[in-house]
């Protein structure tokens, strides 16, 4: 349903932004219809609706990409509400200021902060409105509400209970509570315990809708053509006999490529091959990837911005023999297997999304720019994401579906990626360099620096956000160094290359624990001390990290020497709150290996929902082999070579090996689990390549150094 | 017009005959468990059954459809599905979703020619089904315990 425009809806952007984050009545967007027709529905605050029917909705507050957030954000409000969540509505949330993510400062999924950024507020949220159905019932009772408990979506006392239905026209009268108690970690009954993720039955029936399968009455389709170099632009185009044929509505120049709008997907994608496009190809146009990688190694010398220091480094280099090595990651595509698409509506009343999107609030304010309209008059639908892996945080294809139907007001229109589009005009993930330089003393590690040149993803998207030269998001992998070494130097430099670069998966966490992780391990066999070891005798102030890394071991069974032509390797890191060691097993010769095991142990504090944290460690390492094995994104000509899964692969089901997962107890407070799984696959496998070859690996993906992995 | 028979029933459909049966499914008639992934059978999102073999749709032009019974997820019945689509529930196998619809079709078309696939033949039948969240592991177990329900109830 198109539900028209109006300005009641503004209003509720403008009361919810001076509110902040607190506790708002009516807030979600066309609630304030629905509230006329159920005035008895008790709405405490922005996520949670109990309707006097007895039905309960929860919103959830980020974007589902199978990432589990549907299902795990939903558990920890309805923990705290006391209500069972299978049998709750679960709602995307509109854009507004009080959905923001606390740790990205914008309403956005990604960067594993999900769980962490909603852990206190969500079940605050839950447990205010306990609270308050209880204080009713209590009244009700005229007993102290302190005997009173609340239980699967009732209030009781006694042997009288009463549902949260019955509640609700009470509830919404009582005064919000100040100071609610939260649950102990002893009391929870969802929790950490097991539930089947409520959009999993729709998703193995085809019933789940995703972006690019929302309907609206008389949609219509478009296919663009973009230009082939990055960053080109329409110089000139005639549409032969585009427009002639059968279904097709319109051809539209947008600036950035021209589109056909046709009333069905295929008669679109077709006519584009009649119309002629001259490109104003820009500067991207001479680029390729040997002259990126030259652009990273000129600023080698830059001093860059220092994340992380201790002692003297420099002169406890001079004083040793230095080992050094430089390391090098791909850039990669993203190919999230929902090809890009948005659905858009611009009429008098201002413009519909809907979309797969990553970042609601940034989806508005390109729809608003691409329409010409204020981003209070446009309405965010997030849907369903069809795989995200950050490709998604950008909104090139909103800002273009708006701009293509602005061509035909009041009538919707679905632009739809080929996986064509998709490949060649991604952002990849940024390239970079690492320089490192260690010295030893006594089996120890007594200096160590490391220096990261890559372009920055969040000077192109979040400018405010890089000060000084630091890039949040480059110094990942290293801020949470691990490892006690007295004399520490690690930098950052950002270097542009002339693309544009996107946010991928575990972002630096992939490019930086390549790095140090397979450095360490160099480290580790200069001094002759088994790879385990060494990093343990690194890791006295580290509890938990040392406690995976001995699980990880113990449980693969790890040796230091290749053994019957089988090898390990290990690789250790903090990222995203969560502690994690992976051990690689290969097996085979010097040219042609067989990756035979990947072996993990994992301490993310409280699992909310323990088998999702182990299904996103499984799909992480599917991930991480893509950035370890053989898929690569090169450049020539400023265009991108690749452009399906043929030139970009990705792993298929016999290509991955058998993952073994121990997930740690913890009571500590619950760290990221949507990219922990990424980054060390890469340097386990390199170090697993060592211990069987004798050959260092120092460039991703590890296939370029001649090796093939069965 | 182009007839079609599809989930058991005869159609008709106002497509030009090169549309490639997924977009029919999609457009012109709104079924959109079928998906599209890649357009060139890379990735096999678009996985239906045709006469009872898994086969992409993404390449199948309407008319060569003609006169063939195609099976979507949509009309995915009987008691090997319903096995499948209950493993799947069992082990919790969809992150994202977005390939599941395929690798439903996939497994159900395996199982329903292999009541017994061993680890092989399941990388042999489901090799073609991409998934880029990564739930390989958890769609071989599935496959398994699917066919260990059906032996059961055999």
């Amino acid at each position: 349903m198109i539900t028209p425009f109006d300005s009641s809806r503004r209003t509720f952007l403008k009361v919810s932004a001076l509110a902040g984050g607190g506790l708002i009545l009516g807030l979600r967007l066309g609630r304030s219809e629905e509230a006329a027709a159920q005035p008895a529905a008790f709405e405490p605050n922005a996520w949670i609706t109990v309707y006097p029917d007895g039905a309960v909705s929860l919103v959830c507050p980020r974007n589902e990409m199978g990432q589990d957030v549907y299902t795990s954000l939903i558990m920890l409000l309805a923990e705290e509400l006391a209500v069972d969540p299978r049998q709750i509505k679960v709602e995307e949330a509109a854009v507004n200021p009080v959905y923001l993510n606390r740790l990205m400062g914008a309403q956005i999924t990604g960067g594993s902060t999900s769980i962490r950024d909603a852990w206190d507020p969500l079940r605050q949220a839950g447990a205010t409105a306990r609270n308050m159905l209880v204080n009713a019932a209590a009244a009700q009772w005229s007993v102290p509400a302190a005997e009173c408990r609340a239980e699967n979506g009732q209030v009781i006392h006694g042997s009288n209970t009463l549902p949260y239905a019955a509640l609700a026209d009470a509830a919404a009268r009582q005064p919000l509570p100040k100071d609610v108690a939260l649950k102990q970690a002893s009391e929870f009954s969802v929790i950490g315990k097991p539930l089947p993720r409520l959009d999993g039955a729709g998703k193995a029936r085809g019933q789940a809708v995703f972006g690019i399968d929302v309907k609206q009455p008389g949609m219509v389709y478009a296919a663009l053509a973009q230009c082939p170099v990055l960053g080109g632009k329409v110089a000139s185009f005639d549409t032969g006999a585009a427009q002639k044929r059968a279904g097709v509505r319109k051809v539209v120049d947008i600036g950035e490529g021209v589109a056909v709008i046709a009333d069905h997907y295929w008669e679109a994608h077709s006519a584009l091959a009649d119309i002629k496009i001259q490109w104003d190809e820009g500067p991207a146009a001479h680029l390729d990837t040997n002259a990126i990688y030259a652009t990273l190694e000129r600023s080698k010398d830059k001093p860059g911005t220092i994340i992380k220091q201790a002692g003297d480094a420099t002169a406890a280099l001079a004083k040793s023999k230095q080992i050094k090595a430089r390391y090098t990651s791909q850039m990669l595509a993203h190919v999230a297997l929902e090809p890009l698409n948005c659905l858009a509506l611009v009429s008098a009343n201002g413009v519909d999304v809907w979309a797969s999107t990553q970042y609601p609030q940034g989806a508005q304010a390109a729809a608003a720019q691409a329409a010409g309209v204020e981003p209070e008059q446009v309405l965010i639908h997030a849907q369903l994401i069809g795989g995200g892996f950050g490709r998604r945080l950008d909104v090139d294809f909103i800002r273009q579906a708006v701009a293509i139907a602005k061509a035909v007001p009041g009538t919707p229109v679905k632009l739809i990626w080929t996986r064509e589009d998709d490949v060649t005009h991604d952002f990849p993930r940024p390239p970079s360099l690492h320089l490192l330089h260690a010295a030893l003393e006594g089996g120890r590690v007594a200096a160590f620096t490391h220096k990261m040149i890559s372009p920055s993803v969040t000077a192109r998207m979040f400018p405010s956000a890089v000060k000084d030269g630091n890039d949040y998001f480059m110094i990942e992998g290293v801020i949470d160094f691990t490892y006690d070494i007295p004399n520490l130097d690690m930098r950052t430099v950002i270097q542009e290359i002339g693309i544009p670069v996107g946010y991928w998966r575990s972002v630096s966490n992939a490019l930086n624990a390549f790095a140090i992780e397979s450095f360490v391990d160099e480290l580790a066999h200069a001094a002759h001390r088994d790879p385990v070891e060494f990093r343990l005798a690194m890791l006295d102030k580290q509890p938990r990290q040392r406690a995976v890394l001995e699980r990880a071991a113990k449980d693969a069974g790890f040796k230091a020497r290749a053994h019957k032509g089988r090898a390990f390797g290990v690789a250790s890191m903090q990222c995203y709150d969560t502690h994690i060691a992976m051990v690689a097993e290969l097996s085979g010769k010097a040219k042609k290996v067989r990756l035979e095991k990947l072996t993990i142990a994992v301490d993310c504090g409280i699992a909310v929902h323990p088998d999702q944290v182990i299904a996103q460690l499984q799909g992480g390492v599917v991930t991480g082999l893509i950035n370890a094995l053989r898929s690569k994104v090169t450049i020539k000509g400023g265009r991108i070579q690749q452009s399906n899964f043929d030139t970009f692969p990705i792993p298929r089901m016999p290509q991955v090996p058998p993952i073994e997962i121990a997930l740690i107890p913890s009571t500590e407070k619950p760290g990221g689990m949507g990219e922990a799984g990424v980054p060390l696959v890469a340097p386990a496998i390199a170090n697993a390549l060592f211990a069987l070859t004798g050959k260092r690996i120092r460039a991703l993906p590890l296939e370029d150094a001649g090796i093939s992995f069965e | 017009m182009s007839e079609l028979r599809l989930n058991g029933k005869t159609i008709t459909v106002d497509a030009s005959p090169d549309t490639p049966v997924l977009w029919v499914l999609r457009d012109h008639l709104g079924m959109t468990g079928t998906k599209f992934g890649c357009g060139k059978a890379l990735c096999r999102a678009c996985t239906v059954h045709l006469d009872g073999e898994a086969t992409f749709s993404c390449l199948l032009p309407l008319s060569a459809a003609t006169g063939h019974e195609i099976t979507t997820i949509e009309g995915l019945s009987g008691r090997v599905a319903e096995a499948v689509q209950a493993a799947w529930d069992n082990i919790q196998v969809p992150q994202c979703g977005y390939c599941q619809s395929g690798q439903v079709m996939a497994a159900a078309a395996l199982l329903t020619q292999n009541a017994k696939p061993s680890d092989a033949d399941i990388d042999q039948a489901m090799q073609g089904n991409l998934c880029r969240c990564g739930t390989y592991q958890r769609i071989r177990l599935a496959i398994h315990y699917a066919a260990k329900q059906l032996e059961a109830s055999a």
